[in-house]
């Protein structure tokens, strides 16, 4: 644990001055993901540790350097837990990686996403301006939301110092119910409207996961209710889920993430498809060229994500979004120094 | 900028031209019902009030206004307590009120489709058919809207459980300064690029009018109880707070009133409170029907522990809502027992909560002035309810000091100037408190990549590098009038 704020803001401010661009990594295990950045690396990872945690608060402040394992080891000793479950991909995982990203695991669409539980952040801008948005309290509207915005940014906008997050109390009990399901769909959302303990579904192999969570009793009852076969170990099932360390993640053939309403009909696409989140995201394993992947998800009323493989990463921006997108990235970073391209070639 | 003489008539011309007459107001007495929001201290009369019926008509207004440089305030109820919707004389108010319509609720997905101008209540009235509705409650849900919430990321009584405004939208269409009409976020979630639906969400009207929302429809639990506990010490109460939190429960909600407030309330609505209490706690537990009684039984528990004297759990849903009409009708209760009030919105980490009432209370002695606490203690978001007479010379100035003074001690204590309500006009001296001038010049940045005119609603949520420095300096100085530039009433 080390505080290297001042190094980092002296390496942010003489690649301003010097007009040189910057690629922000800390534990690299999301490099993948997003378009390249060919760029001086500017390392993070130091600066690393919890600054603030009282889980009577249910908030959690650290650096972001500091190991989403380390958090969520002090968390659970507590009682308490990352709602979002943030996947790694990866042992030297970090908050701020994870905020950054914006990625969130199988709890989302029931306990928010990453960005849902994010309070506050300190960052450095492209100004070289050591900034604090937000705070450490659940209700704070003073001044625009900077600290969500950075959520999903991927480090385009400034360097992520530290974040406050929201936490939550695990639930006392937990189980995964599996059985079969030929039509996922209309399942899953027929699930969703009722008030059922539900933390997690997913759809694998042909097989509906439903994950309960809750009061003992609030669990068994719905087992009951619903039926089918608990798993055993099933935290290592929505874990690996989670990693795509899932046989289905195995294969060469690119990895697509399409984000849809969830109960938005399949995309006519060839391929292999993996269900999570309650249908709303949907993973699939195909050949099938970008164009006709973003033109099937777009038809659904979603987005695609080329998770891993060779192309343009994300959606294209439509309309007049993309001349926002630019002219933002230009309030934060003027001189287009953190991660250009990382997000849209075009900054 | 004035803005008059035949620029004025021009403008006046062409909206009229576009909108039809009667949806131009221009009379004195027509455009009076608009001169201020919930937060009436400060009245202005606007150069003209707009009633647009469609979203081309939205575009079109805002496209007039960029090209002839007028400021424009939109506007949804005008129940926002903070003056952000409080009109600018040399610019036109949009009013929303005409965009009234539940444009679809899709219960497969769990979502509604609503105009700006639907009413908060309204969508979960809608929804109700389907055992599904929407979460956020501010305590003006009978008559607020869902364009003024997304405007202000409103609170009410059960964000500690199901969050804010921003946690329950899906989706926004909004259309900027320049008339361009931007969509937003969609159902599919985590939407690409920039999270412009968190950065929309409570900008106060600054980066763009709202013309749809697409909100997150919950299903309903399947059964809500109420506890109620009583103290004799307002620190026991205080600390009960951490106590629930501490045990796994998050309550769908957890009130506080101190005895000012509980008998203010009880007289007023006759709830059942026990009026000798220094305070209550209401702690609303909702879930499945076996999760909510195991739930009531803990809370019970740690409330006895904690030192209540008394607790209680509504015996029928006849007594629960008796419990909370006295709760919701606490603003206007205390209203009854003092010609005014003045109502503090401040959000502190729960773990200060003792301290800053007992500093409330000393603060409350050397300014002479009563006040009573009702506020959403489980997620230390402050209510203080200042009472002062207006008509009593220099009252109203200490309250306003001493609103500031609580202020200060909310940052102090790591918290923020404003929970739920906003900065508005309000609070453009306590941003200064807040936020560094790279911060809010970071803020400014931010605005001009949506408005690089500034027209949109001007002066508002976010203040001037200048007026911080001039705040500063009447610190040291004191005893000046804040907003000595603004009319009082």
């Amino acid at each position: 644990m080390a505080d290297i704020e001042s190094a980092l803001q002296e390496r942010a401010k003489s690649a301003i001055d010097s007009g040189t661009p910057v690629a922000i990594i800390a534990g690299g295990t999301k490099s993948f993901l997003g378009n390249r950045v060919t760029a001086e690396p500017l390392h993070v990872a130091g600066h690393s540790g919890i600054v603030d945690y009282d889980p009577r608060e249910l908030v959690i402040t650290a650096r972001c350097g500091t190991k989403l394992e380390e958090i969520e080891q002090v968390l659970a000793a507590s009682g308490q837990m990352l709602p979002f479950e943030p996947p790694r991909f990866g042992e030297g995982a970090t908050l701020g990686g994870a905020v950054a990203c914006g990625l969130s695991g199988p709890r989302r669409p029931y306990a928010g996403s990453v960005r849902d539980h994010v309070l506050g952040c300190r960052i450095i801008n492209g100004r070289g301006e050591i900034l604090n948005f937000g705070g450490k309290v659940m209700k704070n509207v003073a001044g625009f939301d900077v600290s969500r915005l950075m959520a999903g940014a991927f480090g385009t906008l400034g360097v992520l110092l530290e974040i406050s997050l929201r936490v939550l109390p695990r639930p006392a009990a937990s189980l995964t119910l599996v059985h079969e399901c030929r039509d996922p769909v209309p399942y899953l959302c027929g699930l969703a409207s009722k008030p059922i303990p539900v933390d997690a579904a997913a759809h694998v192999d042909g097989l509906c996961h439903i994950r309960l969570s809750g009061s003992i009793q609030a669990v068994s009852e719905a087992k009951n209710l619903l039926g089918g076969e608990a798993l055993d170990g099933h935290e290592a099932f929505w874990e690996d889920l989670r990693e795509q360390r899932l046989p289905f993640f195995g294969s060469d053939a690119p990895l697509w993430r399409i984000a849809s309403g969830p109960s938005a009909p399949m995309p006519n696409l060839q391929g292999a498809w993996v269900m999570d989140w309650g249908g709303s995201q949907r993973w699939l394993k195909s050949e099938a060229g970008e164009g006709e992947v973003r033109r099937a998800t777009e038809a659904i009323g979603g987005h695609a994500t080329l998770f891993r493989g060779q192309g343009d990463a994300f959606h294209p921006l439509k309309g007049p979004l993309g001349m926002l997108h630019r002219r933002l990235k230009a309030a934060f970073d003027p001189k287009a120094i953190f991660n250009p391209g990382r997000l849209y070639p075009e900054f | 900028m004035q803005f008059g003489g035949s620029g004025r008539e021009s403008l006046i011309l062409a909206l009229r031209a576009m909108l039809g007459e009667e949806s131009v107001l221009t009379e004195k007495e027509e455009l009076a019902p608009f001169e201020c929001d919930g937060l009436s201290v400060y009245r202005k009369l606007p150069l003209a009030v707009l009633l647009p019926s469609t979203v081309e008509e939205v575009q079109g207004i805002l496209r007039l206004c960029s090209d002839h440089g007028v400021p424009v305030v939109a506007r949804g109820a005008g129940t926002g307590l903070s003056g952000g919707a409080l009109p600018i004389s040399d610019g036109v108010l949009l009013s929303l009120s005409r965009f009234d319509r539940i444009i679809a609720i899709d219960p497969e997905q769990r979502i509604a489709t609503v105009q700006p101008g639907v009413r908060n209540l309204a969508i979960s009235e809608a929804a109700a058919p389907h055992g599904l509705y929407y979460a956020p409650d501010p305590s003006s849900q009978i008559a607020c809207t869902i364009g003024g919430n997304v405007a202000e990321n409103s609170g009410g009584v059960h964000c500690l459980k199901y969050g804010l405004t921003v946690h329950n939208l899906l989706a926004l269409k909004v259309v900027t300064m320049e008339g361009e009409l931007l969509e937003i976020g969609s159902a599919a979630p985590d939407s690409q690029g920039y999270d412009l639906l968190a950065l929309v969400t409570g900008s106060e009207g600054l980066l763009g009018v709202i013309v749809e929302v697409t909100v997150k429809l919950l299903a309903r639990p399947e059964r809500a109880q109420v506890l109620l506990a009583a103290f004799d010490d307002v620190r026991h109460a205080a600390e009960a707070v951490g106590a629930v939190i501490s045990a796994g429960i998050i309550p769908a909600g957890l009130e506080m009133m101190d005895n000012l407030a509980i008998r203010a309330a009880e007289d007023f609505a006759h709830a059942g409170y026990p009026v000798g209490a220094e305070a209550i706690l209401l702690c609303e537990l909702d879930g499945t029907n076996a999760e909510v009684s195991e739930h009531v039984m803990k809370v019970r528990e740690v409330m006895q522990h904690a030192g209540a004297t008394e607790v209680r759990t509504a015996r029928d849903e006849k007594e629960r809502s008796m419990f909370w009409k006295g709760r919701k009708s606490a603003f206007p209760a205390v209203g009854r027992i003092s010609p005014d009030y003045y109502c503090m919105d401040g959000t502190i980490p729960r773990r200060n909560l003792p301290e800053v009432l007992e500093r409330i209370a000393s603060l409350s002695k050397k300014y002479g002035l009563r006040v009573a606490n009702v506020f959403h203690a489980g997620d230390g978001n402050l209510h203080p309810l200042i009472l002062f007479d207006a008509n009593r010379e220099g009252e109203l100035e200490r309250t306003e000091a001493f609103g500031r003074e609580i202020l200060s001690l909310c940052i102090e204590m790591g918290g923020t100037i404003t929970g739920e309500h906003g900065v508005g006009v309000e609070k453009l001296d306590a941003m200064c408190l807040q936020f560094d001038s790279a911060e809010l010049a970071q803020f400014h940045a931010i605005k001009s990549a949506f408005d690089q005119q500034g027209l949109l609603n001007p002066g508002k949520a976010v203040p001037t590098l200048h007026r911080c420095a001039e705040f500063g300096a009447m610190h040291v100085h004191g005893g000046k009038l804040p907003h000595a530039h603004l009319e009082r009433f």
